[in-house]
């Protein structure tokens, strides 16, 4: 049994930084510069990195440590989002009891849903969890239409009651936390940088942060060791007299908790709630993040998670005449030939392009990002090994016996 | 465990590096730019960004890509490029090809994916990271809907692209967002009376409807002419929008006793129901003794092109096409002019997506040339019972009550014998704008209030 050690402290501390210093790391490029287009630091983008890493952290703690492969995270994460909006409604604007909410609905339906698919493993699991998100979907998306609004999506209105809050005069109300505007953001102007802190952002940071030290915790816990275990030899587990149920069910609705948590924020960030929140292709989604960041891992599923929102958001807006002013200084021909030879992979096409990476990465780095970094490591300490340990070089030259 | 342990001098480096990151934001203190004009993205160098918020994927791509060659096109005209299409005829003579008030316009787009979740975060993108101070576009009134709400909240004006429901400017208008295209009450004003006498009073209608938004009050509109035609309904079944087989929906038609099917779907789905409908035989087909007909509410000359031959004689609803000058004459001056530009570069004629989008932008670069201001509030005012003429629809009326636009509606059918492919629809009539209006209460406009407008910051 590992505990909590120095080397997680460290780990936290630094994802801790990045969190705080997201709104300058993701934004190197001078505002006015044409590389200002690959600038990440705005608070949409930056709150769904942090937002779509708790859903991977928790997907994670399923799938990374249990191995059981759920293709519908993407239900608990859409019900998280109803319960919130519902609660926007109904309750008061605070973001409070909209969480709160969200991670319970998205607890109570993973164990739903859990205690059912949970009975098979394998490929087996996968379908059933499959087919319960692509049912919850379907209700969502028109059976239950006068709970979710079915296609539109569910929104706030003048007329909702908001039992907590003064009535609404004139423009629709904001979410925020005891006071504090979701939405408000402060600009900050360093020479040519912008760089834009907001406060819905910071609240989902720490709230990331406390899902990311409890996913260490149950990764270093006895809990964590039983759930490796159901991963490396179920059999052997119940042979032994284990009933590992209970344990992956537990697993099973933690990740369900975290799933609806991010529904929740997704839903406090900006109040609206759609059917294709819960669609298979959301379910794929974190399942590539998972996969691309490394599974297993404590920091990759969020770094997939980063990866795959940059993509999303970014690459899917340079257009055509984005292309032609970054080639417009070569000659015409040149210009059309490049702007036609990588059109194909921005704009629309940016689903192609992180295909192409997603394939990479599993064909060279199976551990995925998270892998990539190791190697790096491994080799510039290999160099640094070589260069500085006369001791360590002549050990290496010694034959194999 | 970790122990931790404090040393005087370690708490004082921290207590130092603390107090110097917090007065940090304190050393520039940049105003945002924001609150140093009292409104959200108030433009301060010497261009101006809007955003263009279209479907690129999905069952609404092909109206989306072509009213992204209406932006583009609209951005060329305001910049002084190109022949300045309906600059020429439109009847408010401010702009003057010099962008808007002296700033060169640019423009940023974004992929709805028809979808509102993918649609509000792709114009947060626009008003966040790319600072644009009006977003436009949207082929879906789901989509519409919610980015109409989005930008009542961040506050910037938001002036819709096709969208068709009711409740766009219904139930769910808000104070910052505009429409300029027509909404199903008129598409069912307009068709009563060519129904009547195409296919007479005694008829019994089966409806596939959209299941959202916008199907549901195309459906009621249509149910409610028809009805008071008198004829009777028989079914109406909603249908997924992600649909691409209709096979299923359209089996129990024959047998259900229905003599008139209503396909109340748009784009991609029209073409797929309507190609199911055919293979079906259902236009061949007899029911209760007469012809079994088929009506399309909306129409586009899109989804003529991709329906083909199937689309002959069946008649719907538009906001514009692109031969109604031509036809019909001068009284929708601003046709031709936008036509001929839009065909000088892009090689075929616009859609009436492309149209709403080209004139929505101008619409709103002269409202803040008139206004004297970018401030959404002023825009908005410049905006509410204005009345303009030369934009192809005849006068129109931007009514301040709901903004909604009114002008006349065209009821077109399939042409039987097309002769070219942008030639697929024949114009049956214009239907006066007295017509299709309606008063702002309206039963199936009732619900909803504009609010307050909102400057945002």
């Amino acid at each position: 049994m590992q505990s909590f050690g120095r080397k997680d402290t460290i780990l936290l501390i630094v994802v801790a930084l990045l969190v705080l210093l997201a709104p300058v790391i993701l934004n190197p490029f001078p505002q006015a510069s044409s590389l200002a287009q690959f600038n990440a630091g705005y608070p949409d983008l930056m709150q769904r990195f942090v937002i779509f890493g708790i859903f991977a952290i928790g997907f994670n703690i399923l799938f990374g440590l249990t191995g059981y492969l759920s293709f519908g995270h993407a239900a608990f994460l859409g019900a998280g989002s109803y319960a919130a909006v519902w609660m926007f409604k109904l309750l008061s604007m605070n973001v409070i009891p909209a969480i709160v909410l969200a991670v319970v609905v998205g607890g109570l339906f993973a164990a739903l849903i859990g205690y059912v698919s949970l009975r098979r493993s394998g490929i087996y699991f996968s379908i059933l969890t499959l087919a319960f998100a692509q049912m919850s979907f379907a209700l969502a998306y028109s059976v239950l239409t006068p709970l979710t609004n079915g296609e539109t999506g569910l929104q706030l209105s003048l007329s909702d009651p908001r039992i907590f809050d003064p009535a609404a005069t004139g423009s629709l109300p904001t979410t925020n936390l005891f006071g504090i505007d979701m939405r408000a953001t402060t600009t900050i102007f360093a020479g040519p940088w912008e760089f834009q802190l907001n406060a819905g952002y910071y609240m989902s940071g720490l709230i990331m942060l406390v899902a990311f030290w409890l996913s260490i915790r149950i990764f270093r816990s006895p809990f964590g060791m039983m759930l490796r275990a159901v991963k490396s030899n179920q059999q052997r587990m119940s042979y032994t007299g284990l009933s590992t149920r209970p344990y992956t069910l537990a697993a099973f609705v933690i990740s369900g908790m975290y799933a609806g948590l991010a529904g929740g924020l997704l839903a406090a960030m900006d109040p609206l709630a759609g059917a294709e929140r819960m669609q298979w292709t959301a379910s794929g989604e974190v399942v590539l993040m998972t996969i691309l960041g490394g599974a297993g891992s404590l920091i990759g599923p969020v770094l997939g998670a980063g990866f795959i929102k940059y993509f999303e958001n970014i690459f899917s807006k340079i257009n055509d005449s984005v292309l032609h002013t970054w080639f417009g200084a070569l000659p015409d021909g040149l210009e059309t030939a490049l702007v036609t030879l990588v059109h194909p992979f921005v704009g629309k096409g940016w689903h192609l392009t992180l295909g192409l990476l997603f394939m990479l990465v599993v064909i060279f780095l199976p551990g995925g990002l998270v892998e990539g970094g190791r190697r790096i490591r491994g080799v510039v300490g290999r160099r640094n090994r070589k260069a500085g340990d006369p001791e360590a070089r002549a050990a290496s030259k010694q034959p194999a016996e | 465990m970790t122990k931790a342990t404090f040393t005087r001098r370690g708490l004082l480096r921290t207590g130092a590096a603390t107090g110097a990151g917090l007065a940090m934001p304190t050393i520039f203190t940049g105003a945002s730019w924001a609150q140093g004009q009292g409104f959200t993205n108030a433009p301060t160098g010497d261009t101006v960004t809007l955003g263009f918020n279209v479907p690129q994927t999905g069952p609404y791509a092909d109206e989306g890509a072509d009213e992204l060659r209406a932006f583009e096109l609209a951005v060329e005209h305001l910049n002084g490029e190109g022949d300045g299409g309906m600059l020429q005829t439109f009847s408010e003579k401010n702009l003057d090809g010099t962008g808007i008030m002296g700033k060169r316009v640019a423009f940023v787009t974004g992929d709805t994916q028809t979808k509102s979740d993918a649609a509000r975060a792709s114009a947060r993108s626009m008003i966040e990271k790319d600072g644009a101070i009006m977003i436009s576009g949207g082929s879906s009134s789901g989509v519409a809907v919610a980015v109409q709400g989005l930008c009542q909240e961040a506050g910037v004006i938001f002036m819709s692209g096709l969208t068709h429901s009711n409740d766009t400017t219904g139930k769910d208008k808000k104070a910052n967002g505009f429409r300029h295209f027509f909404n199903a009450y008129q598409s069912g004003a307009a068709m009563g009376p060519v129904l009547e006498s195409l296919y007479g009073t005694d008829r019994r209608a089966y409806h596939l409807t959209a299941d959202y938004t916008w199907g549901w009050t195309t459906q009621e509109s249509m149910q409610a002419v028809t009805e008071d035609l008198g004829w009777e309904t028989v079914n109406n079944v909603l249908t997924p929008l992600a649909a691409t087989d209709f096979s299923s929906y359209i089996a129990p038609v024959l047998n259900s006793g229905a003599d008139v099917l209503f396909l109340n779907h748009y784009g991609g789905n029209m073409v797929n129901s309507l190609t199911n409908a055919v293979q079906f035989g259902l236009k061949e087909a007899q029911a209760n003794g007469k012809q079994f007909e088929i009506v399309v509410p909306l129409y586009s000359e899109l989804m003529a092109r991709g329906a083909g031959r199937n689309i002959a004689g069946i008649p719907g609803s538009q906001n514009w096409d692109w031969k109604l000058e031509n036809e019909l004459g001068s009284r929708y001056v601003g046709t031709n002019a936008f036509t001929q530009s839009f065909g000088t570069k892009y090689g075929f004629p616009p859609s009436q997506a492309a149209h709403t989008c080209y004139v929505q932008t101008l619409l709103y670069a002269d409202a803040v040339q008139r206004a004297g201001s970018f401030n959404p509030c002023a825009v908005a005012e410049a905006l509410e019972d204005f009345e303009f003429d030369g934009m192809g629809n005849g006068p129109t009326l931007y009514r301040g009550a709901d903004h909604q636009c009114f002008k006349d509606v065209v009821v077109t059918r399939g042409k039987e014998n097309p002769e070219n492919e942008f030639d697929l629809v024949e114009i049956i009539e214009a239907t006066p704008t007295e017509q299709v209006t309606y008063e702002p209460d309206h039963p199936m406009f009732a619900g909803g209030a504009l609010g307050e407008c909102n400057p945002g910051a």
